[in-house]
């Protein structure tokens, strides 16, 4: 039997070939544009150039300004104890936020989605609130209820625990600020779920746990990713939320960005563009690296 | 007039039941999907559902297989009471409508799930369940395609691999909703038989829903019409099809035309036409007095030879049908046109008069 699958591109492929005798005087190139999703080519053309503009340029830009200290200048900065520091805290933090975020932002979408309850609508609005919230007002609310004589740090003061001012601090603005991203990507997933697939494994003899671990959590973890991979980003970058809560002491709790507004507050724009463009490569990697987890995993779900 | 509902459910109960209900209701809400559901499935039989969309077939189907908790009523699995068991331990083997294959797993993987979930005691070697999937990929027709995933195969293959996965926990049931609804008529047809085939080399007692009748009538062994969540009739498909015990069977089953009738001291009054008592009777379904309802499928209408005999009527147009002709007449002035099959070799023109005798009178009051 001929696996189906590999039958396709090998019929791409020979399309145009096979059409080629009987058409001569007719240029095949002309045939082929004509695909059933119209506009290809002005869409192409806009895609590319408004990616070019927008994104492509401005790093370019930012790269060519590091390369004026050289690949060695920009490796000296990296390494000073400061920086390294800062983009250990940021990075860290991020992905540590990140990975909460992914673990219970998926629980957070289930109860939204799962469960009918009085007051559902209003939860489910509440979620968008940091992604809509001016980041300095986050901040400022955040520092103010973590903060040793605020609401929620008031209660974890006599226990020794201090969250606002500390990395700590960093951490629970970043999962504050992360949340709807995982939230709003699982959310439509789960949603969309047949749930036929589950009676179907309970019919089968599964527990309801076994379902949830087998079944369920598969099929939801290309969006967990993507939810994963836009928290970290926002994250990494975030600023405005940070600072009022992180207390921003070198080597300590001061995170990359606000190392890089310092630079610049001291004219030092090399050594600032120097940690962006070590930020820029960082964030690139591991972009690629989720990029790369979520195509396996796609994969394996068969939406090829 | 009281027409009894199922009078074949008390009989019944004398071979080994695998499946009995006894007045299931299910209320969603304001609509009552089943409003009383006595049925009794015997082991190793083949027992199709039928009825009309919304008539509470694929209720019937997820409440005894424990996706649904019934609002009333009780099921027995084997005599034992299951009202009330959980879906896993109900040990049923389900297959949806949409096959609801897993889709991250492979067809070798997704038939040997039911296995792989079982706790540690329960569950057999690896080396063991390897060897079932194998069974099964041959019993499905499908070796060969244990890498692939769900998304790989064509409709009928989804099919075989749903069924192949219901079949590796070795259910006590099998429950099939519209096992070929999402298939082609060639594809159809083919699965149709080989389900026969199956269902005669394993044995195992399966409820399956169909809204196709042609499909319940060649399958299986008994057919139970559903109406308003209710079952109508339960029988095998000749008596389905010869003696519907209800209006609505005399309806929905076979091309019936409905026609509106009386039922009088010197017979049956349709239209223009009276058939005289003598012939009511022998067809067994003399009915008191009063208005009634007939229900004529296309061989029911018969040409006579003679000129005595019979109802004269006229020709309002004449088809093509299979092999033969079939011609349009009408019993009445204002009733729906009945279909007469003419015999082979025959044919007639718009406009003919003929003779036509009833071979078989389905009346019900009405
Ligand atoms: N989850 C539900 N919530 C509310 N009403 C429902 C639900 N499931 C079924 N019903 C109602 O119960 C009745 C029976 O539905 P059911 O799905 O059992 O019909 P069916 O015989 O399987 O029809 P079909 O041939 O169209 O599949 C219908 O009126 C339907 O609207
Ligand atoms: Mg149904």
């Amino acid at each position: 039997m001929i696996p189906r699958m590999a039958s396709v591109p090998v019929q791409a492929a020979s399309g145009p070939m096979t059409g080629g005798p009987t058409l001569t005087s007719v240029p095949p190139i002309r045939l082929r544009r004509r695909s059933a999703l119209p506009g290809f080519g002005p869409t192409l053309g806009f895609t590319v150039l408004y990616l070019s503009l927008v994104v492509l340029v401005p790093l370019a830009v930012l790269v060519l300004r590091a390369s004026g200290l050289g690949l060695a200048g920009v490796w000296a900065v990296a390494m000073s104890p400061r920086v390294l520091a800062a983009l250990q805290v940021s990075f860290g933090l991020s992905l540590a936020a990140a990975t909460v975020n992914a673990l219970l932002g998926p629980v957070v979408a289930w109860g939204l989605t799962r469960y009918h309850f009085p007051g559902r609508r209003l939860l489910d609005a509440i979620v968008d609130l940091p992604f809509a919230l001016p980041t300095a007002v986050a901040g400022i609310a955040l520092a103010a209820v973590w903060a040793p004589n605020g609401w929620i740090g008031g209660l974890l003061a006599p226990w020794g625990v201090q969250v606002a001012y500390t990395p700590l601090g960093i951490f629970v603005a970043l999962v504050f600020i992360g949340l709807p991203f995982v939230v709003r990507t699982v959310q439509p997933v789960l949603a969309d779920l047949d749930r036929e697939i589950e009676e179907a494994s309970a019919t089968l003899g599964a527990s309801r746990r076994q379902t949830v671990w087998r079944v369920v959590a598969p099929t939801v973890l290309p969006a967990v990713l993507t939810g994963f991979a836009l928290a970290f980003g926002r994250a990494v970058g975030e600023y405005g939320s940070v600072i009022f809560i992180a207390g921003n002491m070198p080597f300590r709790s001061e995170i990359a960005p606000l190392l890089i507004v310092v630079r610049l507050e001291e004219f030092d724009y090399a050594g600032a563009t120097a940690i962006a463009t070590v930020m820029l490569g960082i964030s690139f990697l591991m972009l690629l690296a989720v990029n790369l987890l979520q195509a396996w995993s796609r994969r394996r779900l068969g939406h090829v | 007039m009281a027409i009894s509902s199922n009078g074949h459910a008390a009989s019944e109960a004398s071979g080994t039941v695998a499946i009995r209900t006894e007045g299931l209701a299910k209320a969603f809400g304001a609509t009552a999907a089943l409003a009383g559901v006595d049925l009794a499935v015997e082991a190793g039989e083949l027992v199709a559902l039928l009825g009309p969309s919304g008539s509470g077939k694929t209720t019937l189907l997820r409440v005894v297989a424990g996706l649904e908790q019934p609002t009333g009523g009780r099921i027995f699995f084997g005599g034992e009471d299951a009202t009330f068991v959980p879906v896993q331990a109900r040990r049923v083997g389900f297959v949806f409508q949409s096959y609801a294959l897993f889709k991250h797993m492979t067809v070798a993987e997704n038939i040997a799930y039911g296995l792989r979930v079982r706790p540690r005691r329960a569950r057999p070697p690896r080396d063991a369940i390897r060897r079932r999937v194998g069974e099964l990929l041959d019993l499905v027709q499908l070796a060969g395609l244990e890498r692939r995933f769900p998304s790989q195969l064509s409709g009928g293959q989804r099919q075989r691999v749903a069924l192949a996965r219901a079949l590796a926990v070795e259910p006590k049931v099998l429950l099939l909703d519209e096992p070929f609804g999402a298939l082609d008529a060639q594809v159809r047809r083919d699965l149709r038989r080989w389900l026969r085939e199956l269902h005669d080399r394993t044995g195992h007692t399966t409820l399956f829903v169909t809204h196709d009748q042609d499909e319940a009538l060649e399958l299986a062994d008994r057919v139970a019409i559903m109406h308003r969540g209710r079952i109508e009739q339960v029988g095998t498909p000749d008596e389905i099809y010869d003696h519907p015990a209800t209006a609505f069977v005399a309806g929905f089953v076979g091309d019936a035309v409905r026609l509106p009738a009386a039922a009088e001291a010197a017979g049956l009054r349709v239209g223009a036409h009276m058939i005289p008592s003598p012939v009511v009777a022998a067809n067994g379904t003399r009915r008191d007095d009063g208005p009634a309802v007939l229900f004529v499928r296309p061989h029911d209408l018969v040409p006579v030879a003679d000129h005595v005999h019979g109802i004269a009527v006229e020709i309002a147009a004449v088809r093509r049908a299979g092999s033969g002709h079939r011609a349009e007449v009408m019993l009445g002035h204002g009733l729906p046109p009945v279909d007469v099959v003419l015999p082979a070799g025959r044919t007639a023109r718009r406009g003919d008069r003929i003779r036509v005798a009833f071979a078989n009178l389905r009346v019900f009051p009405a």
